[in-house]
């Protein structure tokens, strides 16, 4: 016991070390550039992008590069974004098609016919490029990751079927060992109390889902290097849509009851009812928008924390920081491996308490 | 950016920071509660223990979430 928590100690050691590696070398070059910018580093961390930088190397940048793929007025265009040689202030053109691309703070827009001071973006008075931009269907960093988190949900999962497959008595073995007591503690503490013996079964595969797409997506952003990293449960358009499937079907599955709940609270006076309706009628639109954003404010707040204490470093300007400053880090980072299971747990135990309270049957009118 | 809107994008900071200071004492508050009484609940019954531990857990997960609201919206308002 002693040395097994010894050993993953020294394995989230060697894993901060990375980044104090980086750390140093980024010192020295960054000092007498300019002053290092810790929103900047860290929102570009937490944001999405069209190349997946992994490092910077004597001054250049190295990443790896994503496919574009833009629907213009012209129809499709694809390249790669290393085309733009990570540049992102619009002052590299890349031509396509007879159409002209540039991109400013990871969009892309349609580039000026004039460069004003070697830029190609025109602004509005607040600083908002004012330029046309395409449809964007890009693979971005965050893209990729989720196909990633796919893939390995599918090979988790395939190799788990398999395992019962070989398994002559329906004991698990292998992987199954891991994913059947997970998959029983959504089953019998999640679905059955909130959903009831009658319907859970419809509803399982979506929570199991859920849970496991959250979680694993979770585990890869708290994974500090290349194909990981991506911040992408705490991204708002991830969790919007995760939120948006599970409003869809409590608002699809919902009963007379919980429409009559809504709008016509049954045993209150009438002009408590005229009062509670709007209420309630909010209540369906703010119970998914706080799941959206439970999600994605414990995933960032989580990796904009781990990034603070390392900017640490760059802050002092001294190497003698990085040790408490890598401590902590590891630290919050143990605490993030909780979390990211719990917020995961979270997201499919609301889930299932919503679908259960619109599909409750009120047996006696109260 | 042009220089007056930093500096009117710098100003604020302080207040978001103040903001978000005010919402970590109130996680803090309802943490401490639900760890006190999660606690003392386990010190009555200790048999109890694994559950109040689950339920306290994701009730901490919840206060937290509160607090990382209030995060987020003073990053928005910064």
């Amino acid at each position: 016991m002693q040395i097994n928590t010894f050993k993953t100690l020294l394995l989230g050691l060697l894993l901060s070390l990375s980044f104090v590696v980086k750390a140093n070398e980024s010192i020295e070059e960054k000092s007498d550039e300019k002053d290092f910018n810790v929103t900047d580093m860290i929102m570009h961390h937490i944001k999405d992008a069209h190349d997946f930088h992994i490092m910077d190397w004597d001054g250049h940048a190295i990443s790896f590069p994503l496919p574009v793929i833009l629907w213009t007025n012209d129809g499709l265009v694809t390249f790669m974004s290393s085309e733009f040689h990570h540049n992102d202030d619009g002052t590299i053109v890349v031509e396509k098609g007879g159409q002209k691309f540039i991109k400013f703070h990871e969009e892309i827009y349609y580039a000026n016919d004039e460069a004003d001071h070697g830029s190609y973006v025109s602004f509005d008075p607040e600083h908002h490029p004012t330029n046309v931009a395409p449809l964007d269907f890009s693979i971005t960093k965050l893209v990729f990751s989720m196909f990633m988190s796919m893939i390995l949900l599918m090979l988790i999962f395939g190799f788990s079927a398999r395992a019962y497959n070989r398994s002559e008595n329906g004991v698990p073995t292998g992987i199954a060992k891991f994913t059947e007591p997970l998959i029983v503690f959504i089953r019998d503490e999640v679905a059955i109390p909130n959903i009831g013996e009658k319907h859970y079964k419809r509803f399982l595969p979506f929570l199991l889902t859920l849970f496991f797409f959250i979680w694993i997506n979770n585990i890869m952003g708290l994974i500090p290097f290349f194909p990981f990293s991506g911040n992408l449960s705490g991204n708002i358009a991830f969790t919007g849509v995760l939120a948006l499937i599970t409003f869809i079907i409590t608002t699809f599955v919902a009963n007379k009851d919980y429409w009559k709940h809504i709008f016509w609270m049954p045993g209150v006076p009438v002009p408590m009812k005229l009062f509670l309706a709007p209420i309630e009628f909010m209540g369906i639109f703010i119970k998914p928008i706080s799941l959206m954003i439970r999600l994605f404010a414990n995933i960032s707040a989580g990796h904009i924390i781990v990034l603070s204490l390392i900017s640490l470093i760059f802050i002092a300007k001294s190497i003698w920081i990085a040790p408490a400053s890598v401590i902590f880090s590891v630290f919050i980072s143990v605490i993030e491996v909780l979390v990211v299971a719990i917020q995961a747990y979270i997201f499919t135990m609301l889930t299932a308490l919503y679908i259960g309270s619109a599909m409750e049957e009120h047996e006696h009118e109260h | 950016m042009s220089l007056a809107l930093l500096q009117e994008a710098v100003s604020y900071v302080p207040f978001a920071a103040i903001g978000a200071g005010l919402a970590a004492i109130g996680a803090g508050i309802g943490i401490g509660k639900i760890g006190g009484s999660a606690m003392e609940a386990m010190a009555r019954q200790p048999e109890m223990q694994g559950k109040l531990q689950g339920s306290a857990i994701v009730l901490i997960a919840f206060v937290e979430a509160v607090a990382l609201f209030a995060v987020v919206v003073s990053l928005i308002a910064k």
